[in-house]
């Protein structure tokens, strides 16, 4: 136990000491090949340096590959691969922007390498208070689902300032709490570096932005998550952590009724006042999101819009590490 | 508190979760279809209990929906 605790403190200071310390880099190579993209939300439109991506891959690839060292594992080369699979979709749609059905078609391909090394034996889902089912065939379709779900999830949040990555941060520490509850010890110890990673890009994205994760950045943060989820066979918990990102999605898609790119959004769901704060639009076809919800009591700073969605976060966090205590009860 | 709605909102979604959960492993996964041969039997088994969790979640999301326009109705109408 006290080997893991070593390397749990020597990944955690990996995983945050390479994002802390490549992101500066990254954001001066970024603006000097003038990859910036314009944020909307800021008075006189500020260009911002896109993607963040490269920096978290490398603090998530530097520690899992350092505990793979130490205690090498089907789980943690699962998380390895299937989270540098999403990184390069991401990166593809960052390049260029692709079609709706890409990203979560292409997240579904990068979940293979899970099934593949069999690391998400046994195949059993488990619930709170009853227990678990066994299901073979139909766990293999819920990890394409789980890892499309979760990467899509964590990209379409990533609409203001530090929203993606501080949600992640408060997600991830809540996952990796409930990991530890229910005696995971070496899969809690694999999702570390994701909460350190998230809490060290927050440094330069939180508002006002310095960089921006872009779809790299953000389907890295949530395939990995998927990953975890699936392997240290936390699903419901996971998804308990999530819900205020799963509410954003459910609202979006139930309002436009198909799946769409969110820059192919014919109305805006949210305008500006002429002090350039946030308010929930008006247009009759704007899509609901959960920062319009958020708006329709009146505007509020892009600032404010963030600590609302964080408290939702630790909200979520608080019902799923209640979720985790759960599933050591069986009635 | 203004954003009382949305908080409410996640703690149904939590309910729901367990409630289908419950649902599923005491009620659903027990069920066992015998009387073909074995490979059929397996076969109809997982289907059929596929068939039943994806109808679950289409309940799901429609219950959500129900809750959704019930508790934002003010704000969506806004």
């Amino acid at each position: 136990m006290l080997e893991k605790t070593v390397v749990g403190i020597i990944i955690s200071a990996i995983a945050f000491g390479t994002v802390y310390t490549l992101t500066p880099v990254l954001i001066k190579v970024l603006s000097k090949r003038n990859l910036v993209v314009k944020d909307y939300n800021r008075v006189g439109g500020a260009m911002v340096p896109r993607p963040g991506g490269p920096s978290i891959l490398a603090g998530i690839l530097a520690s899992e590959l350092t505990l793979y060292a130490f205690f090498p594992s089907v789980e943690v080369l699962a998380i390895i691969i299937t989270t540098s699979i999403a990184f390069l979709v991401g990166l593809a749609d960052d390049r260029k922007v692709l079609g709706g059905w890409f990203k979560p078609l292409a997240l579904a391909g990068s979940a293979i390498p899970i099934i593949l090394l069999g690391a998400y034996f046994p195949p059993h889902l488990e619930f709170p208070l009853f227990g678990y089912v066994k299901i073979p065939e139909l766990y293999l379709a819920l990890i394409i689902i789980i890892v499309s779900i979760t990467g899509n999830t964590i990209n379409s949040i990533d609409v203001l300032n530090g929203v993606a990555s501080g949600f992640m941060t408060i997600a991830s520490f809540a996952l990796t709490i409930s990991l530890f509850i229910v005696h995971n010890y070496d899969i809690a110890l694999a999702s570390l570096p994701l909460g350190l990673v998230s809490l060290a890009f927050y440094k330069y994205h939180k508002f006002p932005s310095k960089i921006f994760p872009g779809d790299s950045g953000a389907l890295t943060l949530g395939a990995m998550y998927g990953t975890i989820s699936i392997v240290g066979h936390v699903e419901i918990i996971a998804a308990v952590a999530l819900l205020p990102a799963v509410i954003n999605s459910f609202l979006f898609l139930s309002s436009v009724k198909r799946i769409i790119e969110h820059r192919q959004i014919k109305a805006n769901p949210v305008a500006h006042t002429e002090d350039f704060k946030l308010m929930a639009a008006t247009d009759k076809y704007a899509p609901i999101t959960l920062v319009r919800l958020i708006l329709a009591h009146g505007p509020m700073t892009e600032k404010e819009v963030g600590f609302v969605i964080f408290r939702l976060a630790l909200f979520s966090a608080i019902l799923a590490i209640i979720t985790s205590f759960m599933m050591g009860i069986k009635i | 508190m203004k954003d009382t709605p949305i908080f409410a909102y996640i703690f149904l979604m939590w309910i729901l979760i367990i409630a289908g959960g419950s649902l599923l492993v005491t009620i659903i996964a027990p069920i066992s279809i015998t009387g073909f041969s074995a490979m059929y039997d397996h076969l109809l088994d997982s289907g059929i209990k596929a068939l039943i969790a994806i109808l679950l979640v289409v309940v799901w999301i429609f219950i959500m929906s129900k809750i959704k326009n019930w508790i934002f109705h003010k704000q969506i109408r806004h």
